[in-house]
């Protein structure tokens, strides 16, 4: 579980994190949407320690991060993965290489366990035969599965996608949507996605939280964000022509 | 202003590039790669220029010799003290600036660009010592370029100053003997340590605290080259009158 406290974050002058607080639950997949410019990011990479924040705390699992020494941030570090917009897979490395770095920077093990894990979680991701292709040489939903594998290859606690869907057409973002989900499910991990992909909040959002302007505009599920009365929230998921259609269905008993 | 905050950014990454060490056996494996890219990958280039500019030298040489009095064994001499001294440590270097310095900036800088770099800080590695310290160590092996390009470039005047008819080879070789100091060699070995270590840090400075896409990764490049080749001959006249004079 990660609770955030009351989190402020400025760049130059400028507040893009005004005081959030908020809880994520293990074994949930948690939302975070908003417009583009509204803190999103900011916000993931605090969490991800990349950033600090000015004021309040971040707690993983009643650990306040902000506590720790610069050793002990690094050990809980080790117990995230992460999953880039980009996919962030090093360009020199081929997929197994790629999943397989954690494990030779962080574990002791010996190459055939190493190799037997990657074996695992590239079958996981279903990319069995991918494993000596380099990046350049596979598709971007290929990579995103990559990159999924890699986080998860350490058995981390917490995950983080920092918008997993983008770039990706509409049946492999399902695709990737459930794996995250089934994978949050299966490790027990407390997954958190930065997303403006309104059919990921349909499918998998379990908890949900809607930032604008860095500030929390409203909290809830899938169910609820199709009721709700926050105007910014409204405008923001009926924003998509398809959405309006469903609602006016919906409206006229369709 | 602006380039002290940068200077003082510069000394500040070079304490993070020693710290907190990455797994020796991966560190081991990126070393072998880094030479490879950095080392081997510029010994064809460096012995090409090497061979023609000590040619070039040789010709240079011998068409300024008008006054019969001096000795045509000068063209010798004059090659090997202007490749031992300045062209293979000094000249060489500022080429590397370009090949091997953007090499490593636009390396560094396509992995800041697409978050590789955010990728290792989230897995708690130090991307400072994981990504400058093998390529530091590497170019540890860059006196070994110089050795090989002092050689060749001596051949090259060797060949075009005999060849060319200019000196014959008995002289010109009695010229490569002449008032030969051991120690000019140690000054040009001290001055490639010194600047081998400019060409891995500077570049990746550049590179590691770029901003902006792929026109930013262009822009870090030409700044890393115009910067590693301003402080390489800035330094140079610096440990020349310190060393020479």
């Amino acid at each position: 579980m990660i609770e955030v406290r009351d989190i402020h974050k400025s760049f130059h002058g400028e507040k893009i994190l005004k005081g959030i607080t908020t809880t994520f639950e293990r074994g949930k997949t948690n939302l975070v949407i908003g417009t583009s410019g509204s803190g999103k990011t900011v916000f993931l990479k605090c969490m991800l320690g990349l950033f600090t924040p000015e004021e309040g705390s971040i707690c993983y699992d009643g650990t306040t991060y902000s506590d720790l020494t610069t050793k002990e941030q690094r050990n809980l570090r080790e117990q995230m993965g992460m999953v880039f917009q980009g996919s962030a897979l090093f360009d020199s490395m081929t997929v197994a290489e790629n999943v397989m770095f954690p494990l030779m920077m962080f574990t002791k093990q010996n190459k055939e366990e190493m190799q037997e894990r990657v074996n695992a979680v590239l079958h996981r991701v279903n990319l069995e035969n991918a494993h000596k292709k380099l990046p350049s040489e596979i598709s971007g939903g290929m990579q995103k599965r990559v990159a999924i594998a890699r986080a998860i290859v350490t058995r981390p606690n917490y995950l983080f996608c920092d918008e997993p869907n983008s770039g990706l057409d509409p049946r492999t973002s399902i695709v990737i949507d459930n794996l995250i989900k089934e994978i949050t499910e299966e490790y027990n991990i407390t997954t958190i996605i930065n997303t403006h992909d309104m059919n990921s909040v349909m499918e998998i959002g379990e908890k949900i939280i809607f930032l604008r302007y860095g500030l929390l505009e409203w909290e809830g599920d899938k169910t609820q964000i199709f009721k709700t009365d926050n105007e910014a929230v409204t405008d923001f998921v009926y924003s998509s022509n398809l959405f309006k259609k469903v609602r006016d269905a919906q409206l006229k008993g369709l | 202003m602006f380039y002290l905050d940068d200077i003082g950014r510069y000394f500040l990454m070079l304490k993070k590039v020693f710290s907190r060490m990455t797994k020796a056996s991966v560190l081991r494996n990126l070393i072998f790669k880094e030479i490879d890219d950095l080392i081997i990958g510029s010994l064809g280039i460096s012995m090409f220029l090497a061979f023609f500019i000590g040619a070039v030298i040789a010709i240079q040489t011998a068409l300024n010799l008008t006054n019969p009095i001096i000795p045509r064994q000068i063209i010798g001499f004059a090659s090997r003290q202007s490749i031992i001294l300045e062209f293979a440590p000094t000249f060489l270097s500022v080429i590397m600036a370009g090949k091997v310095g953007s090499f490593i900036t636009s390396s560094i800088g396509t992995m800041r660009v697409t978050e590789q770099i955010d990728a290792l800080e989230v897995m708690g590695i130090n991307s400072l010592n994981y990504l400058v310290f093998p390529k530091i160590v590497a170019m540890c092996m860059y006196p070994f370029v110089i050795a090989i390009t002092m050689f060749v470039g001596v051949f090259g005047a060797y060949i075009a100053g005999v060849y060319g008819g200019f000196v014959s080879s008995s002289e010109f070789l009695a010229g490569l003997r002449e008032e030969f100091i051991p120690y000019h060699l140690l000054y040009a070995f001290i001055k490639t340590f010194i600047f081998a270590f400019l060409l891995a840090t500077i570049p990746s400075f550049h590179g590691y605290y770029m901003k902006g896409g792929a026109l930013g990764v262009g822009k870090a490049s030409t700044s890393a080259f115009v910067w590693t080749t301003v402080v390489i001959i800035t330094s140079n006249y610096i440990l020349t009158q310190l060393l020479l004079s």
